[in-house]
């Protein structure tokens, strides 16, 4: 290979190496074992995922866990663009400790998010949790204590998605609406919303797969009731830990195919260069 | 008067913006507010349209104490330098937004709204996106937006900083003949002297916060109120103590006049018409612009030996003798 031609994107050895590496990294580590969990659901055709669905406690598992996630990623996707604006287009005081408080939910487990949930709302030693009782109210072992942790461990992630486009949009077109005699929310709704339009869109997907897919802290706050407060990955855990492999896979493909189906139709629809 | 504006200051932080400026402009005019950059004069712009707020002073428009109006309730129309399009809306919906947020008949919006394109010679361009418009095309947009509200004043900042410099001079015409047509008072802030000079009825020139000068463009030029404004609004050079214009110089080759000094050309430059020819007098070296004509007749080169002097008809105008102050 003497006459080597100088190509302007430089393809050597390196860039296939590191390439393969990527490559076989990523195969081992997600598609892999993603894809046995698909192998395992459908090992005997229909059979798993025909069990699962004719069983009424699982179908009110799944149902309990579609309803919390959507309910926690309405709640996050107003808070989120809410508090998003905030942190971008005001200035105040204590507005980068906001801010590191906002990545604590990413960086904290959620099994001590459960823990502190229960410590504050819990019905006989909680901190308002008693008060909430005796006025009818239960949150810990409830689906209100599910949502709320739902909604802690899936926090941050639209305001994660939306500050950047914020900042990237900057501040003249809602400037301009504004002498144009907009008033607030004119702005947002007319101006506002449509440039960060995408970054939302993702944020929501991104807790929903999350909210959908939350474990720890609900495992504590939700005790687990079958019929009542069992959600689908309470449920995968219970159908593994009792040799019931088949269920447990059936339940796991569920989740992860709305997972991963929201992921791709996001990106299949969100247009390549959103200018 | 249309816009008053009444003892405005304005810092952020340490540095001051506006120190106590007061102006007056008047109605159905083209004002600019002239300056180096960080001078004040879009912190002004931007108090007037109630997109910062002055920290003590007053504005009035047309009579009206804005001082504490929200933006969307001054009335103006404000033009960004980086275009502030609507990047989510056609030309046309741009063109209409005020419109639609004013609540107007579908058919009265649709009308104004192809008027206006008409007027910005947009026409054609109504169904695309402000992204496949060129600079100076997205420029007359915002300009037709800010107009369709049929705003008090119209607000300018740096309207044509980012374009270059062709379209800039061509954009520069069509506001002045826009303004002729559409008679709203205007104020627009540059930091371009000859842009202020060519387009503007009148000019306030703002530095360091506060207003140097106001005046038309010619009271400008011919008598400035200081080095500063005389400084930033054309060429200058010494000549002895003295401040002037290189083209109210004249060169002499003949014998002594009595107001003349002596010297020798050290350089000539040649810059399209025009020709700058430095000249030693003494240690000073004075700069001299002559037309080619002049220039012909003269037969100089470099090394000649000449007299410079002030012209006498600008002498007797302009030309008392002022002392080299600080700036």
């Amino acid at each position: 290979m003497a006459s080597h031609p100088s190509t302007r994107t430089r393809r050597g050895p390196v860039t296939y190496l590191v390439r393969l590496l990527v490559i076989a990294y990523l195969f081992l580590l997600v598609a892999w074992p993603v894809y046995l969990v698909g192998k395992n659901t459908f090992a005997d055709g229909m059979d798993n995922i025909n069990g699962i669905l004719e069983d009424p406690d699982i179908v009110h598992a799944i149902s309990l866990t579609v309803q919390v996630a959507i309910i926690a990623v309405i709640i996050n996707t107003l808070f989120g663009v809410g508090i998003s604006l905030l942190l971008v287009r005001y200035d105040f005081p204590g507005k980068r400790l906001l801010s590191a408080l906002l990545d604590m939910p990413l960086s904290v487990s959620p099994i001590v998010v459960g823990l502190a949930l229960v410590l504050v709302y819990g019905g006989r030693n909680g901190w308002f949790g008693p008060g909430l009782e005796s006025m009818g109210f239960q949150v810990i072992f409830a689906t209100p204590g599910i949502v709320l942790a739902t909604v802690f461990v899936a926090l941050p992630l639209v305001i994660r998605e939306v500050v950047p486009v914020l900042e990237e949009v900057g501040e003249e077109q809602e400037q301009a609406a504004r002498s144009l005699g907009a008033n607030a929310w004119q702005t947002f709704r007319r101006i506002t919303l449509p440039s960060i339009k995408w970054g939302v869109v993702y944020g929501v997907v991104l807790s929903l797969a999350r909210s959908l897919g939350e474990f720890g802290a609900v495992k504590v706050v939700s005790g687990n009731v079958l019929g009542e407060t069992r959600t689908a990955t309470l449920v995968v855990e219970e159908k593994y830990l009792n040799f019931d492999k088949g269920g447990a896979y059936a339940t796991a493909f569920l989740l992860a195919l709305v997972a991963v189906a929201c992921i791709i139709i996001v990106s299949v629809i969100r247009p390549k260069e959103d200018r | 008067m249309s816009i008053e504006i009444v003892n405005v200051s304005k810092r952020f932080g340490d540095f001051v913006a506006l120190d106590n400026v007061s102006v007056s402009i008047p109605s159905g005019q083209l004002t600019a507010l002239l300056g180096p950059s960080g001078g004040g004069k879009s912190t002004l712009l931007r108090i007037i349209a109630g997109l910062e707020t002055a920290d003590s002073g007053r504005i009035e428009i047309e009579g009206v104490d804005a001082t504490k109006l929200s933006p969307q309730k001054r009335n103006v129309g404000f033009v960004f330098q980086h275009y502030a399009a609507f990047k989510h809306l056609s030309v046309a919906r741009n063109v209409a937004f005020g419109l639609e947020i004013r609540k107007r008949p579908k058919d009265e919006i649709r009308e104004r709204v192809h008027e206006l394109l008409n007027l910005v010679h947009l026409s054609q361009f109504a169904d695309r996106l402000p992204s496949q418009l060129s600079g100076g095309q997205r420029q007359r947009m915002a300009l037709a937006r800010a107009l369709a509200v049929q705003p008090t004043v119209l607000l300018l900042d740096e309207p044509f900083g980012a374009l270059d410099a062709k379209v800039r001079k061509e954009l520069r015409d069509w506001l002045r003949r826009l303004h002729d047509e559409v008679h709203v008072t205007t104020v627009f802030v540059t930091h371009d002297q000859e842009e202020a000079l060519e387009v503007a009825d009148e000019i306030v020139v703002i530095n360091e916060g506060r207003v140097e000068q106001i005046g038309s463009p010619d009271e400008l030029y011919d008598s400035p109120a200081n080095d500063f404004v005389m400084r930033f609004l054309g060429p200058v050079t010494e000549l002895g103590d003295r401040l002037v214009r290189p083209h109210d110089l004249q060169l002499l080759t003949g014998g002594g006049e009595p107001d003349a000094v002596p010297g020798r050309i050290t350089r000539i430059t040649r810059v399209g018409f025009e020709i700058r020819v430095v000249v030693a007098v003494g240690e000073q070296l004075v700069t001299v612009t002559l037309t080619r004509n002049e220039f012909l007749s003269l037969d100089l080169q470099v090394g000649s030996e000449v007299q410079v002097r002030v012209a006498p008809e600008v002498a007797a105008t302009v030309g008392q003798p002022r002392l080299l102050g600080a700036v």
